[in-house]
């Protein structure tokens, strides 16, 4: 047809051909089906990889388009959601809040249920000193609830300090960590007594110093350490902490030992104070309580 | 020479194109019909013998890669480049809108061809529905896209001649 149409033939002439071609190509082709398989197959295989190729163009090119469509909309919808996350975050916020002050209640309240004897007053720490541990701290109660200087102060499951100042509606409280406390502590199992000593330096690593204790006494690591019945302040058999390190000193004559506190002092917001002085107790609870033997 | 390999790569570029980038050319779901935009433009640019080969040749393609029937596109083709030819008498290098008007000419025959041979001897009668439906939109994005694609086959059959003549 080619040659026809360059030898300046009618193109009416190349028309009857070509359809006289055509019909012949499609009478063919209906009639032996797969007689042109191979050139299909030939064809094909040239023009695939093209599709392919253009394909994967088109569909760079509609993921990108989608992508700016998108980004329109992931930016507003991020507004949205940042303006959303920000009044969620406020919201969380407070429950989070409520949640931890419902948990220090809750404890204060197991811590209740163990020491119900004693009448108790729950404050909270308003006022701490800018050390990383508390040692000297301010509660939201004072006289007017009851509160007097002495009282002994507890908190999740022990000894947390004594009140060394009341005021009219806060005190102040000095915590067993502080380098200025010393407390008469017992060990539970033995009954040996000792002094339970705030030492500034070992106050970062969280323990505290035993001083006095025994040589003789039969103590080992872990043992509990509660407030002694001698004790002039604090009433007697609060937990204190657990005992470890023990050494015998060089005067060989006590040991002495490190303590860890019971009470997470760093972690420290909600507090009990036990309402009654150990002065008018001390003849009566040595023979009410079981721990003395 | 150099012409003939200009036209094969020009229907190489738009069965492809037409072929692969459908899922995202297609606007409700009909493809402009790039070969037809082909055929007829060369043809309305060259005569019928130019659009006649074209025609038969892109069409032959057609059938080989999708036909069931090798030569029945090949046959449309060549009838719609042979009658596009006849507008050669009224060429105007400068008019961009008369080819547009022969492309949708050219397509509403290649349509109603494919109709008769494909659906109505299958006796599908509903001709205004496939109208309707598939040939109009067909038409429309057609043109469309003729607007671009004969600007486009304009300057490369503009650069030929030229090239043509300086040879000469």
């Amino acid at each position: 047809m080619r040659r026809r149409a360059r030898y300046n033939f009618k193109p009416k002439h190349g028309l009857i051909v070509g359809v006289i071609l055509c019909i012949i190509l499609i009478i063919l082709s209906f009639r032996f089906e797969g007689i042109f398989y191979p050139v299909r197959n030939a064809v094909g295989t040239v023009i695939t990889p093209m599709q392919q190729g253009i394909n994967t163009v088109g569909t760079f090119i509609s993921d990108r388009m989608e992508t700016l469509k998108n980004i329109r909309e992931l930016i507003q919808e991020n507004k949205k959601l940042k303006d959303q996350v920000s009044v969620l975050s406020y919201e969380n916020k407070l429950l989070l809040q409520n949640k931890y002050e419902l948990d220090e209640l809750r404890k204060l309240y197991e811590l209740d249920q163990k020491y119900f004897d004693y009448p108790k007053v729950a404050a909270r720490i308003i006022d701490k000193d800018i050390n990383n541990w508390y040692n000297v701290f301010t509660i939201d109660k004072g006289t007017k609830d009851g509160l007097a200087v002495d009282m002994n102060v507890l908190a999740g499951s022990g000894l947390v300090g004594i009140i060394t100042e009341c005021y009219y509606n806060h005190s102040v409280v000095r915590a067993i960590i502080d380098d200025k406390s010393a407390v008469q502590g017992m060990f539970l199992k033995t009954s040996d007594t000792c002094f339970v000593q705030g030492d500034l330096k070992l106050m970062e690593k969280g323990k505290i110093r035993v001083n006095f204790i025994s040589k003789d006494a039969q103590i080992e690591d872990g043992y509990e350490v509660v407030t002694a019945h001698t004790s002039p302040k604090y009433l007697q058999g609060i937990l204190i902490g657990y005992v470890s390190d023990i050494k015998l000193d060089s005067s060989n004559m006590t040991k002495t030992a490190y303590l860890t506190p019971a009470v997470d002092f760093e972690r420290l917001s909600e507090v009990l104070i036990i309402t009654e002085l150990k002065e008018p107790l001390i003849k009566e609870l040595p023979e009410e309580d079981p721990s003395i033997d | 020479m150099k012409r003939g390999i200009i036209y094969f790569i020009e229907i190489i570029i738009c069965l492809v194109l037409q072929s692969s980038l459908y899922p995202f050319i297609s606007l409700a779901n009909v493809m402009p019909n790039l070969l037809i935009i082909l055929v007829v433009s060369t043809a309305y640019m060259r005569g019928k013998t130019t659009g006649m080969i074209i025609g038969f040749f892109s069409g032959l393609l057609l059938d080989i890669l999708y036909g069931n029937l090798i030569g029945l596109y090949a046959l449309f083709q060549m009838l719609i480049g042979y009658m596009a030819g006849f507008a050669n008498a009224i060429y105007s290098e400068d008019d961009y809108t008369l080819p547009l008007v022969f492309v949708a000419i050219g397509d509403f025959i290649y349509q109603f061809l494919y109709y008769v041979f494909e659906f109505l001897l299958r006796g599908k009668l509903d001709f205004p529905y496939y109208f309707r439906t598939i040939i109009v939109p067909e038409i429309i994005y057609t043109v469309a896209a003729a607007t671009i694609v004969y600007k486009l086959l304009h300057m490369v059959n503009h650069r030929l001649i030229r090239d043509e003549n300086k040879e000469e």
